[in-house]
């Protein structure tokens, strides 16, 4: 008794489900990395240097919200002694005010999805 | 135990330096790809190599009441006798562990009260079954969650895990529970391995490098999520570069990102040499995936020698005397001595 | 016989572990720790490879010369044979769980009587040949090149398992440390190396039809006085039909029921329970085995001692078997036979009841009825008249034998038989019971006496079970559905309890039987006078 059937649908079942990835990405086009739209004004600088942002701005926020909500502080104060006001609407929105070309396109294509906007409201224009 | 622990280190330090001193795309593009055709090929090649021998007997093990009479309650689970109940069994066996489930434990009583003496007591003992089941569901959410990196558009079903996984919203990014709990159940079941006189007894090279290097990715990972930062929306592109073989380049990565990746080569090359084919093996086992019907369907073997053994006439013609004196039935009659 | 440690004393003496690694601390063959080596003449009688003299505790085991070839060409051979034995190889990952599982371990608590190890030590080798890593990291990886001294090792542990399967039921793949002993005890034929206690019976059996050896005029003597025996204690003497043609049905029970105490009083119930049914049976002296030592040395030795019994019932022209109380003759029947021997001769049919027209389409392809399935059906059609009282004076508990718990699944059958035949029953603690059962320590052919302490060791589990049942509620009684239980057991209980006797289940049956026309039953089938006795008179 070889079981030859279920061995064969055995290996051809292990071999589809984990190359799965490749048939996908072959049928959809070439992936590119989303280019973000960042601000109107290029002078102007935001709380933080780009590098950081980019890595930390989720843990940012996050803090923003606790010192805020939690702890009724609103100031911050960056790495280089400036000071800020703490508040997603008129700080962040301010310059960042296009959600779909900044905040969406990351998140989406990473799959993340921020809890902010269970509070606050989406930027308009967006949906 | 210690050796496998520094070849883990070792491909780890290897790939971070490596990474650093700008040979990402050495770790990042060749050795993933290597280490899925060795694993895939070697998979199947591993299956094939079980296949081609043939199981010669039916021999499953009846874990409970076997079919027989009408109103005797068969144990449907435990000791299926149709193909759909073999499905079954095996689905409780791959999906929930159910023998390790068995699980118990045998410690001595030297004066036990009722025995009046020495008396071996058995305890319930599910740690093993809770831990591996945790280590196995954990690892494969954490593999599942990866999807987000392989595929675009990422599917529906990989949001829906990625919610729960973060249901509680711990901190920022979002605290994944499978991740911390797959570290801890590796460092159960290393933990296990060195307490456990026993385990420790049995335990080998091959037994402790899939933990570390386990523990290795997941701790990778986890320090790539939340401490040290990589920038995901570059990985994300490198990983469909190689997805869609046409890989990009590595600039702009963190060093942590190649050790991860090197890590998880490792694993995968290692994978069909090893004790971790028991993922597909348990599949192939004769104890579990046969019908308990034994009796009512016959198995064929495909090198059933040809019957030899003392045939009736043979045994006969060696007792025929005998057999006539003690009145025994005979198929060729004692031939009358002469002069009788 | 040396004289047993207390059982006090057998527990505290079983040994820490080693220091040493396992790989290179040794077996030490002293008196006791293994079984006498087949003889020659036997092994050239079997046509046995490689015949010859040797002691297992001497240096030399005399080995044909090329040995090594001889191992590593019949391990590859039954890698091809066996997908088992590849996979078992392959996807071990060394949980442990199998470890407090196995009897021998508990007993012994030498660390290769863990059923992992018991593997590993065929692994080890198996991974120096046959895996790529084995090859370039040797040692590092517990990959070992076949030597003498592994032999010996093999040897020493494939003769300290009973092939229960109960780390089989644990294993989370179902790794069946039964089959990797069977395939172990092959090899190890292949250089002439078997035990006495296995080939002598093997031997028997292919000469004589059963594994005493006892010829066909002897058998049907012995039957006739156990004949007799049923008459001094029904008052009616049952029929012994021998070697009949056109009976419906063949009747095979191991050949320890028609010779040794307390087997006969078993063989004397199947007499009287047939006689009282008036069933259409015949016995058969050249097919009077069930059992099959064969089973315990290689597949086609169990195949050859097994195809007595479909010849038999192709020339007598049964048209079904009954078996009787055996476990590894079971074992064979519900899992090997139909495929070693098989299909059945083409006149045999499904097995039906001639008294309640059952049909037992579980047999349909094997053809063969257990005695407790056959008699569980008949209490439940109340065709049988009993008097639970006349076991009164037993206190019973139910040992489910290995083989027919965890390869067959013959639980309940046997249970409500007894249930139906003694007024009081109890259960040994529930994971010593059912498919948790534990092995008597001597099955698979090592119930003889030169290891009588390696015995009481394994057989601690069972015992310690036993005098729990004893200690708690006065059972006086083991009952089981095994011949080899039924030799192996009275010296277990007489070690770990006791005071408690053993018995097959149809003994107890024929106890309570209350057969047509007979007279007042005074005696039971041991001739032991019945319970209520006094009582009976004082009321008249």
């Amino acid at each position: 008794m070889y079981n030859k059937t279920a061995v064969i649908a055995g290996i051809v079942a292990f071999l589809v489900i984990c190359s799965s990835p490749f048939w996908c990405g072959f049928s959809s086009d070439s992936y590119k990395k989303p280019e973000i739209v960042t601000q109107k004004d290029k002078n102007k600088e935001c709380v933080e240097d780009v590098a950081f942002m980019r890595a930390e701005h989720m843990q940012l926020l996050n803090e923003w919200r606790d010192q805020a909500l939690r702890n009724g502080s609103r100031v911050y104060v960056n790495a280089k002694g400036k000071k800020f006001d703490i508040s997603l609407q008129n700080t962040c929105l301010k310059c960042h005010n296009n959600y779909e070309e900044f905040c969406d396109k990351c998140h989406k294509t990473n799959n993340v999805e921020p809890y902010c906007w269970t509070c606050h409201i989406l930027p308009k224009g967006s949906k | 135990m210690l050796k496998s622990l520094l070849v883990v280190a070792l491909v780890a330090a290897i790939a971070w330096l490596g990474a650093s001193a700008g040979l990402g795309s050495l770790f990042g593009v060749v050795l993933p790809y290597v280490a899925i055709a060795v694993f895939l090929g070697g998979v199947v090649w591993r299956m094939v190599y079980w296949a081609k021998s043939p199981v010669p007997f039916a021999i499953p093990t009846t874990g409970g009441q076997e079919k027989s009479l009408d109103w005797i309650k068969q144990a449907k689970w435990d000791c299926p006798d149709t193909k759909w109940g073999v499905v079954k069994r095996m689905i409780l066996e791959v999906f929930l562990f159910r023998s390790l489930f068995r699980n118990m434990h045998a410690e001595m009583k030297p004066n036990d009260a009722v025995n009046g003496g020495p008396r071996l007591v058995y305890y319930s003992s599910k740690w093993l079954w809770v831990f591996a089941l945790l280590f196995h569901y954990c690892f494969f959410l954490v593999f599942f969650r990866h999807f987000r990196f392989f595929m675009e558009p990422v599917p529906a079903c990989v949001g829906f895990f990625e919610m729960l996984d973060g249901m509680f919203q711990i901190g920022a990014p979002r605290f994944y529970m499978t991740g911390g709990l797959l570290f801890c159940a590796v460092l159960f079941l290393l933990l296990r391995r060195l307490a456990n006189p026993r385990v420790r007894y049995i335990s080998l090279f091959q037994d402790y490098f899939p933990l570390w290097l386990i523990m290795g990715i997941a701790g990778s990972g986890i320090c790539m999520r939340y401490f040290t930062k990589t920038d995901i929306t570059q990985v994300k592109a490198y990983i469909m570069g190689l997805v869609q073989f046409h890989p990009i380049s590595a600039a702009g990565i963190d060093p942590v990102f190649f050790m991860h990746v090197a890590l998880v080569s490792v694993l995968l090359a290692y994978f069909p040499f090893s004790k971790l084919t028991h993922m597909a093996g348990v599949f192939f086992s004769p104890t579990r995936n046969l019908p308990c019907d034994t009796r009512r369907t016959r198995h064929e073997n495909p090198w059933n020698p040809e019957k030899n053994f003392l045939t009736y006439p043979e045994y006969e013609d060696m007792y025929r005397e005998a057999m006539a004196d003690a009145g025994l039935p005979l198929d060729k009659p004692l031939e009358k001595k002469s002069g009788e | 016989m040396a004289k047993l440690p207390t059982p006090e004393e057998l527990v505290a003496s079983r040994p820490e572990f080693p220091a040493q690694s396992w790989f290179d601390y040794k077996p030490k063959f002293e008196a006791g720790s293994y079984c006498y080596p087949a003889q020659k003449p036997t092994m050239e009688l079997m046509h046995m490879p490689n015949p010859h003299d040797w002691d297992p505790a001497a240096d030399d085991w005399n080995l044909p010369e090329n040995w090594k070839e001889i191992l590593c060409d019949a391990f590859a051979d039954r890698l091809a044979k066996h997908r088992s034995l590849k996979l078992f190889m392959d996807i071990c990952v060394r949980c442990g769980a199998c470890a407090d599982k196995c009897h021998f371990f508990l007993g012994t608590n030498d660390p290769k009587n863990m059923p992992v190890l018991r593997v590993e030590l065929l692994r080890s080798l198996y991974r120096r040949d046959y895996t790529l890593l084995g090859k370039i990291l040797g040692k590092t990886i517990g990959a070992r090149e076949l030597d003498y001294d592994i032999v010996k090792e093999l040897f020493f542990y494939a003769y300290q398992c009973t092939e229960c399967r109960r780390c089989s039921l644990f294993c989370p793949y179902g790794i069946d440390t039964a089959e990797i002993t069977a395939i172990v005890r092959e090899l190890l034929h292949e250089v002439g190396l078997g035990i006495h206690w296995i080939m002598d019976p093997v031997k028997n059996c292919s000469l004589t039809g059963n594994h005493l050896g006892i010829k066909p005029h002897s058998y049907k003597e012995i039957v006739e006085m156990l004949a007799d025996d049923c008459e001094d204690i029904v008052g009616i003497r049952p029929k012994t039909p021998f070697n009949e043609r056109g009976h419906e049905i063949l009747f095979i029970c191991p050949s320890g029921d028609v010779f040794a105490d307390p087997g006969i009083y078993t063989f004397m119930g199947y007499l009287i329970l047939f006689n009282e049914l008036d069933l259409d049976y015949t016995l058969s002296t050249y097919a009077s085995e069930g059992g099959n030592f064969g089973s315990f040395t290689t597949f086609n030795m169990a195949k050859k001692l097994n195809a007595k019994m479909y010849a038999e019932a192709e020339r007598l022209g049964c048209k079904w078997i009954l078996g009787g109380e055996c476990g590894h003759m079971w074992r064979v029947i519900n899992q090997y036979m139909d495929t070693y021997n098989g299909p059945t001769p083409a006149h045999m049919q499904t097995p039906v009841s001639p008294i309640t027209g059952t049909v037992f389409e579980n047999a349909a392809s094997t053809k063969m009825v257990h005695i407790a399935e056959f008699e569980a059906d008949l209490i439940k059609h109340g065709k049988l008249n009993l008097d639970p009282s006349r076991n009164d004076d037993l206190v019973c508990t139910w040992h489910d034998s290995c083989n027919p718990a965890r390869a067959m699944g013959l639980l309940d059958e046997p249970r409500y038989v007894l249930k139906h035949v003694v007024n009081k029953f109890y259960e040994m603690p529930e994971n010593t019971i059912r498919e948790n059962t534990f092995c008597c320590g001597a099955g698979s052919g090592l119930n003889t006496e030169e290891i009588m302490e390696l015995r009481m060791r394994s057989g601690m589990p069972r015992g310690n079970a036993l005098r729990y049942v004893q200690q708690k509620y006065g059972v006086n009684r083991m009952c089981c559905v095994c011949a080899i239980d039924r030799a192996t057991l009275p010296p277990l209980a007489n070690y770990w309890a006791p005071g408690v006797t053993v018995s097959g289940l149809t003994e107890l049956v024929a106890n309570a039987l209350v057969c047509k026309g007979e007279p007042k039953r005074t005696m039971n089938l041991r001739q032991e006078d019945l319970p209520h006795l006094d009582e009976e008179e004082q009321g008249e």
